[in-house]
């Protein structure tokens, strides 16, 4: 069988007491387009921050482009990294860099332009994401909508192979939410980029999704095609889509 | 409920732990340093941002700490009946050994230390150090190294002004307060003065600002939770980096000053 591109398999992930993730294994083939759903604090951030290596899993192994990511060290890991570009869900932008700053920062640092062509590439990027005019202003002067599509541009701007996006359209208007949408399809189109979104939002999730995984209880609950989760029997799973406060899934 | 012992116990072990992070994160610096070259611009930012800015705050300090430094060796020198033509020689000593170094470095474990964990820390719980790992970039160069370097070669570069501003302020209080000439008071400061004692003490300063550094950028990047998180944070760079820093005084007294 035909390695995929990420393999996450029997990852585990635990705070102290807190049981977060209890097995999750998704396949991800190159290219693909995949949207994470699940209730919120069901660990969908604390998954995509594992295929980076920000969080160590307990169990279980993430494997990247053949290696598994925790046997990485020093400039094998950053080599990873930079493949990887990663929208915040608090966008996390340097609020002590300026907008262009931020979305040039990577660039400037991996030293693979020089400043001109930075100053192109931050401009696109920017221009990509809806935004102008606020290259000087500071993460602070922006909206919170704003400030999410910085960090998309930053996310970008390496233009890196595979993208996560945590929420990357909570807090944008529906107009703005929809281009961003359409951005996101079209990266992975045209540029076969893979990418993982993290989002709520079941109209994106339709959108851009070859395949939707939804996270239950630590676990994958469903793993398939936006068609066939529109007709599945599941409970749980209809619940969530559905969008509705009786079944079996409390909140909180 | 835990008993007394655990609690001291447990407590222990916690200061032993980060002691050891501390000087790990120490052992990243140095590393890091192979690659200085990648961040000439964020040294001399940090230098002027903890260096320059600092300086009016350390002129104020050794004012101050030159004037009551001249007073209470003049009170002593007429309890003990020591002559005035010393209270040169008194000053000069203590201020160029220990006080410029030692209160210059606690007032900058104060507002510099306090200023790199608050702004790390911040940095930390808003996952920025979370985004600058995910596009390749190592914190520990990026943020640690410059605010390191930068308080090593500052906090001496600021003792050499606390110093001068010290030893005026001394002469100042002996001219006024004391009615002892100028011209005694520096004849006093000039034959006891030895640059050995300057470099000692300047050595201690840069000792002093790695303290600063380093622990300051060890609770930065170990802040948990929200604003408090920050708040606690920085109150235990403080803390810990001011006890440091009297610890170091001590072994250097007793390693230069052979009784
Ligand atoms: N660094 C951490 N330390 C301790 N607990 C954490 C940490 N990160 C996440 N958690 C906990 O793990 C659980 C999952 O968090 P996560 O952020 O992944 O949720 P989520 O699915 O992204 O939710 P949302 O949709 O609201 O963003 C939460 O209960 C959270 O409290
Ligand atoms: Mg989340």
């Amino acid at each position: 069988m035909n390695e995929p591109f990420i393999r996450i398999r029997r990852l585990k992930k635990r705070f102290e007491r807190l049981e977060v993730l209890t097995g999750v294994d998704i396949d991800i083939e190159k290219g693909e387009s995949i949207v994470v759903i699940g209730q919120s604090g069901c660990g969908k951030s604390v998954l995509l921050k594992h295929l980076v290596r920000l969080l160590e899993p307990d169990e279980g192994q993430v494997v990247f482009d053949g290696r598994d990511i925790r046997e990485l060290s020093g400039s094998a890991l950053i080599a990873m990294r930079q493949r990887v570009g990663m929208v915040f869900q608090s966008a996390a932008l340097f609020d002590s860099l300026t907008v262009a700053e931020n979305v040039g920062l990577g660039l400037k640092e991996s030293r693979r332009y020089g400043t001109r062509r930075i100053g192109e590439t931050v401009a696109e990027k920017l221009d990509l994401v809806g935004l102008s005019r606020v290259d000087e202003k500071r993460p602070a002067e922006l909206s919170g909508g704003m400030r999410k599509r910085v960090g998309l541009a930053r996310a970008l701007a390496c233009d890196p192979e595979v993208l996560l996006y945590d929420e990357p359209t909570t807090g944008l208007d529906p107009i703005t939410a929809d281009m961003i949408n359409d951005l996101i399809v079209d990266l992975s189109q045209k540029l076969n980029v893979t990418s993982i979104a993290v989002t709520h939002d079941m109209v994106s999730a339709y959108k851009i999704a070859d395949r939707i995984v939804m996270l239950y209880e630590g676990r994958v609950r469903f793993d398939g095609s936006p068609d066939e989760i529109r007709t599945v029997d599941d409970p749980v799973v209809r619940q969530f889509i559905t969008g509705s406060a009786a079944g079996p899934i409390r909140s909180g | 409920m835990e008993s007394g012992l655990a609690i001291i116990g447990r407590r222990g072990v916690n200061f032993i732990t980060k002691l050891g992070g501390i000087f790990v994160l120490f052992g990243r610096f140095v590393i890091s340093l192979k690659d200085i070259h990648r961040s000439v611009g964020l040294i001399f930012e940090q230098l002027y941002v903890l260096g320059v800015r600092s300086l009016p705050v350390i002129v104020i300090i050794a004012v101050f700490v030159g004037a009551v430094s001249a007073w209470q060796a003049a009170y002593q020198f007429k309890f003990i009946g020591a002559p005035l033509r010393y209270l040169g020689q008194a000053v000069g000593k203590a201020v160029v050994i220990e006080l410029a170094p030692v209160l210059s470095a606690i007032v900058l474990a104060g507002r510099v230390g306090a200023g790199i964990t608050a702004e790390l820390g911040t940095m930390k719980v808003t996952e920025q150090i979370d985004a600058l790992e995910t596009m390749g970039i190592n914190p520990v160069r990026y943020l640690v190294m410059p605010r390191v370097l930068a308080c090593v070669f500052m906090v001496p570069f600021l003792v050499i002004f606390a110093n001068f501003v010290a030893i005026m302020g001394g002469l100042v209080v002996s001219i006024i307060g004391v009615d002892v000439s100028s011209e005694t008071f520096l004849n006093g400061f000039r034959h006891s003065f030895q640059l050995g004692d300057l470099i000692n003490g300047l050595i201690k300063a840069a000792v002093f600002g790695l303290c600063i550094g380093v622990v300051g950028c060890y609770e930065g990047f170990n802040t948990r939770g929200g604003a408090q998180g920050v708040g606690l944070a920085t109150t235990n760079a403080v803390v810990l980096s001011t006890v440091l820093i009297l610890i170091f005084n001590f072994v250097f007294a007793v390693l230069l000053f052979r009784i």
